[in-house]
């Protein structure tokens, strides 16, 4: 007996005691309150940060200290923190927590960090994308701890009648010159009562100050984790839930003619079957039919049971051995769109000593979150509620908004944990689904529906990193230096016009700025599969074709695959100085240096074995990775270790930067040792994780991390370490064997597990 | 009506299709939800709970092969008085999760692990872990916590070291690495 069902009573208090975990929350309150407070901001208890505005005062409806959304004191010294990006898997949570009592100089033990609501007004962006999550909060995460560390300090002046320059913080206390000291909690009513400082006067922390960075911490959900709490979009649990699964044409973009619907409706556990037209574009909601039933598995039961006719005229019909043929065709020609073109690389392909040409090719793939797609609408007194992972809070919002046709203030949104995002859950197309399962739902009943996606939908319904193509030539001079470039990307359009999600090239892809004669073009393959970005976008793919025809230059010239690097990024300097997302050579070098120094380049090794390098610069880190491979005659691949080095300025959390470097070395792995999708009249052909596997422990290399604590401000890592782990791959193959890998994934040459 | 007994409570079910996997009838039927769905084809083991101490995909088991049986789940893996599993502390220590969603079933198999085998060997946790899939790639931090729990004396799986970028060690905690797999 479902005890959740039995219960129909939808009363605040159990619904925050069933949810607790599951919801953000901004304060200590009841749902409902909290609806009032977050519409009140900028007059209650909730205060936006970008205030400096007067009159924003602080609460006094709590006995708490709430200076900001982010931070609150409690008297008896408890800190709560409200971590505004989605947590996705790559320790925001728990890095937020960080930058924050860092610069409130709180005593970690005592701190709490809690998901904060989906609220743009009160903390702006809240999305996690890009590896920008710590780039563009920086600042102001900074900030709001300083703010409340500058009131404590205030209250304990006022209360000592001393002046601020006597007191000092540290671990949450405030101490004073003459050796007195109160702890935050008994600052909490006085400080309460101060005016907000102005953000400009707030003083922050120099490096040398910095107490909390820089050392392990184990992530502040972990407890939850590891003894199976609700903490996932798809634990979700209301009462009076129902369970809904969606099912679209198989060829993206085909609608529904018609569906056996009353059969289906027979079915045990089937509540309710119905189609929904959906607003024909991927991103939202495509056509399909909604199976709503009494529990998940009563509605995939009936959804095996679905006999759809398509109207697949207007479906896409994409194929990818047609592509690759197309490319092929393409490969010879240079590209009609020119994307960079500097110097005069013919004349200086002519006047080369040695000149390359070769043809790298990746196909599709997809993300394959652990946790399938899924969300909880529910469409009650006018307004629509849902529990969503995203990885796009507050753009979600809009988005609903939009597709329901509901005003943003109707809708409210809970961020969930996310059970892994990789850049899939950037599109929250399910929520999208969900919200109008459940609009159409509540014409017959007042109920939260939860959708959940099956693995199958998940693998078919993806936003894919396409496939592409590089028709690459280089020339090398006498000297062994790089002095020609020309490259032939062929990617993939939906508009016939530019590069689809994730699948562009920057005109300054590594190595553009760093060689003299440099032609780039482009050619478009038109597609109608929906396409997204892929965790580290364009470099996860592009770094494996130009990382590794470096390297075939290299060896063409005869020259040490470092140094021929070193060489050719040239004298220390920062591209566009001021820009974190513009290259820096000196960091670039120092990575390069640490990698090999670390892995022994150079070194003798065993028959069968070879060393590999490669760097790239993305996402604004400057990370370089070298691998040792053993490969037999068979083609039995095993990677033995994998050193890493990367510059993404100081560490905040140590166990979660090493961890983003040893999740980022085996999701590239894994993704280039079988992954591939593969498409056949616009249909997916992989459905599961048996043909699209994942790489499995056994088959974990051991990964060394090493950081440069360089004095740059702190960008993310949660993709940069991915892009350079292919190409090393690819190079270390070849020195163990002397065979050059340029099609992906490994398996479609011949390798398997060693 | 189909007798449950799991984490030692025992649970009347009523109505269900005894063709109804163990997992949707812990996960909606019993609201415990810490058994995850992530393929439902015995793939992944993101699903994975102990029938009579032993691992099993509870998205391939059918209730009726459940009923009467011993069920643990990752909710019931602690003592009842709420004392961690030594796994789940070394999890904490290790800080192996990411985005968390395998860990679960990855406790579950480990857990199941060290009922059989007290000291494992790197071989053994490969065997017994490689059914479970870890999206974002726990699996060094995975093995060195079990070999932790199962108090294996060090292993070292991982290296992590900080550099000023004149190259001077800020010795944050490396390690030796064990010299070749
Ligand atoms: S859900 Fe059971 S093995 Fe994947
Ligand atoms: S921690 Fe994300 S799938 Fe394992």
């Amino acid at each position: 007996m479902n005890k959740l069902l039995a219960n129909a009573a939808r009363d605040d208090a159990e619904i925050q005691a069933l949810m607790s975990g599951v919801l953000g929350e901004v304060a200590p309150v009841s749902r409902r309150q909290f609806f009032k407070l977050a519409g009140l901001t900028g007059g209650g208890l909730v205060l936006a940060f970008y205030l400096g505005d007067s009159q924003v005062a602080v609460a006094q409806t709590t006995t708490d200290f709430a200076p900001n959304g982010f931070v609150q004191v409690r008297p008896n010294g408890d800190i709560v923190i409200f971590s505004k990006c989605p947590e996705i898997g790559q320790g925001i949570k728990t890095a937020f927590g960080l930058i924050i009592a860092e610069e409130l100089d709180a005593d970690w033990q005592r701190v709490q960090v809690k998901q904060a609501a989906v609220n743009p007004a009160v903390y702006g962006r809240q999305g996690a994308g890009g590896s920008t999550s710590i780039p563009a909060n920086w600042d102001q995460l900074r900030q709001a701890g300083a703010m409340a560390r500058s009131m404590l300090v205030s209250a304990a002046a006022l209360e000592w009648k001393i002046s601020e320059a006597d007191c000092r913080t540290q671990n949450s206390q405030v101490m004073s010159k003459d050796g007195r000291s109160i702890s935050y909690g008994d600052l909490v009513t006085k400080a309460a009562a101060l005016p907000l400082p102005d953000v400009k006067t707030l003083k922050l922390k120099d490096r040398s100050e910095y107490q909390l960075f820089g050392k392990r911490y184990t992530g502040v959900d972990n407890r939850q984790i590891v003894t199976g709490q609700p903490l996932f979009g798809v634990d979700t649990q209301l009462p009076g839930m129902v369970y809904a699964s969606y099912t679209k044409c198989p060829a993206f973009g085909g609608k529904v003619v018609k569906a056996n619907l009353e059969a289906i409706k027979q079915l045990t556990g089937v509540i309710d079957a119905f189609v929904v037209e959906g607003t024909g574009l991927a991103t939202e909601v495509l056509s399909g039919v909604a199976i709503i039933a009494s529990s998940t598995w009563a509605s995939f039961s009936a959804k095996k049971q679905l006999q759809i006719e398509w109207d697949e005229t207007r479906a896409s019909k994409d194929s990818w051995v047609e592509f690759m043929t197309q490319a092929q065709a393409l490969a010879e020609k240079s590209g009609k769109q020119p994307l960079r073109n500097l110097g005069d690389v013919d004349g200086a392909l002519k006047d080369s000593a040695k000149q390359v040409s070769a043809f790298y090719s990746y196909p599709y793939a997809a993300h394959a979150t652990l946790e399938p797609q899924n969300c909880t609408a529910w469409f009650h007194d006018g307004r629509m509620e849902l529990w969503s992972p995203t990885q796009q809070a507050d753009s979600s919002l809009t988005l609903l908004a939009k597709v329901t046709g509901l005003p943003v203030d109707r809708i409210t949104l809970h961020q969930t944990r996310v059970g892994g995002g990789f850049g899939r859950r950037l599109m929250n197309d399910y929520a999208c689904e969900a919200a109008l399962i459940a609009r159409e739902f509540a014409k017959r009943q007042n109920a939260p529906v939860k959708l959940t996606w099956t693995r199958e939908d998940d693998f078919t319904h993806d936003f894919y990193r396409v496939g592409g193509f590089h028709s690459l030539t280089g020339g090398v001079d006498n000297k062994g230096k790089l002095t020609a470039w020309r490259d032939h990307f062929i990617t993939f359009t939906a508009d016939g016009e530019k590069p689809v999600s994730g699948g562009n090239m920057d005109a300054e892809e590594f190595p553009a700025l760093l060689v003299p004669n440099v032609t780039i073009t482009q050619s478009l393959l038109n597609s109608a599969t929906p396409a997204g970005p892929w965790r580290a976008p364009r470099s996860n793919a592009i770094a494996f074709a130009v990382q590794c025809f470096l390297h075939e230059l290299a060896v063409s010239a005869k020259r040490d695959h470092k140094q021929f690097l070193l060489d050719l990024l040239g004298e220390p300097r920062w591209l566009t100085p001021g820009n974190y997302r513009s290259l820096n050579t000196e960091r670039a070098a120092a990575v390069i240096k640490l990698a090999t120094e670390k892995a022994g380049w150079g070194k003798k090794l065993k028959k069968g074995h070879g060393l590999g390098l490669a760097f790239h610069f993305s996402h604004a880190g400057h990370v370089a990775g070298v691998a040792e491979v053993r490969v037999d005659k068979n083609k039995k691949l095993k990677v033995i270790r994998v050193v890493m080095a990367a510059d993404v300025g100081p560490i905040i959390n140590l166990s979660g930067a090493e961890t983003q470097v040893q999740g980022a070395v085996i999701d590239a792995l894994s993704l280039m040792f079988a992954q591939q999708i593969n498409l056949e009249k616009g249909r997916v052909q992989e459905t599961n994780f048996d043909q699209y596997p994942l790489l499995r422990m056994p088959n974990a290399p051991l990964v060394e991390a090493h950081f440069i604590q360089s004095q740059y401000n702190p960008t993310g890592l949660g993709e940069p370490a991915l892009p350079p782990l292919a190409p090393a791959i690819g190079n270390a193959i070849f020195a163990a064997t002397g065979e050059r890998v340029r099609t992906l994934p490994l398996t479609k040459s011949g390798f398997s597990w060693g | 009506m189909t007798t449950l007994t799991v984490n030692g409570s025992t649970h009347q079910i009523n109505n269900l299709d005894p063709a109804t996997p163990l997992l949707w009838v812990l996960r909606d039927h019993l609201g415990l939800v810490g058994a995850k769905f992530g393929c439902g084809i015995g793939q992944c083991g993101a699903c994975t709970v102990h029938l009579n101490d032993a691992p099993m995909r509870s998205c391939l088991l059918p209730l009726s092969a459940a009923a009467d049986q011993k069920i643990t789940t990752i909710e019931g893996l602690a003592s009842p008085d709420g004392k961690l599993h030594p796994l789940q502390q070394a999890w904490i220590e290790h800080d192996v999760p990411q985005c968390g969603y395998c860990q679960a079933g990855q406790l579950m198999s480990a857990a199941a692990l060290l009922k059989q085998k007290k000291k494992p060997t790197d071989a053994d946790i490969e065997d017994a872990m490689s059914g479970n899939i870890c999206r974002c790639g726990t699996y060094l931090r995975i093995r060195a916590a079990i070999h932790s729990a199962a108090g294996n004396s060090s292993k070292i799986a991982a290296v992590v070291g900080c550099w000023t970028p004149s190259g001077v060690n800020e010795s944050c905690d490396s390690t030796t690495l064990a010299s070749e797999a």
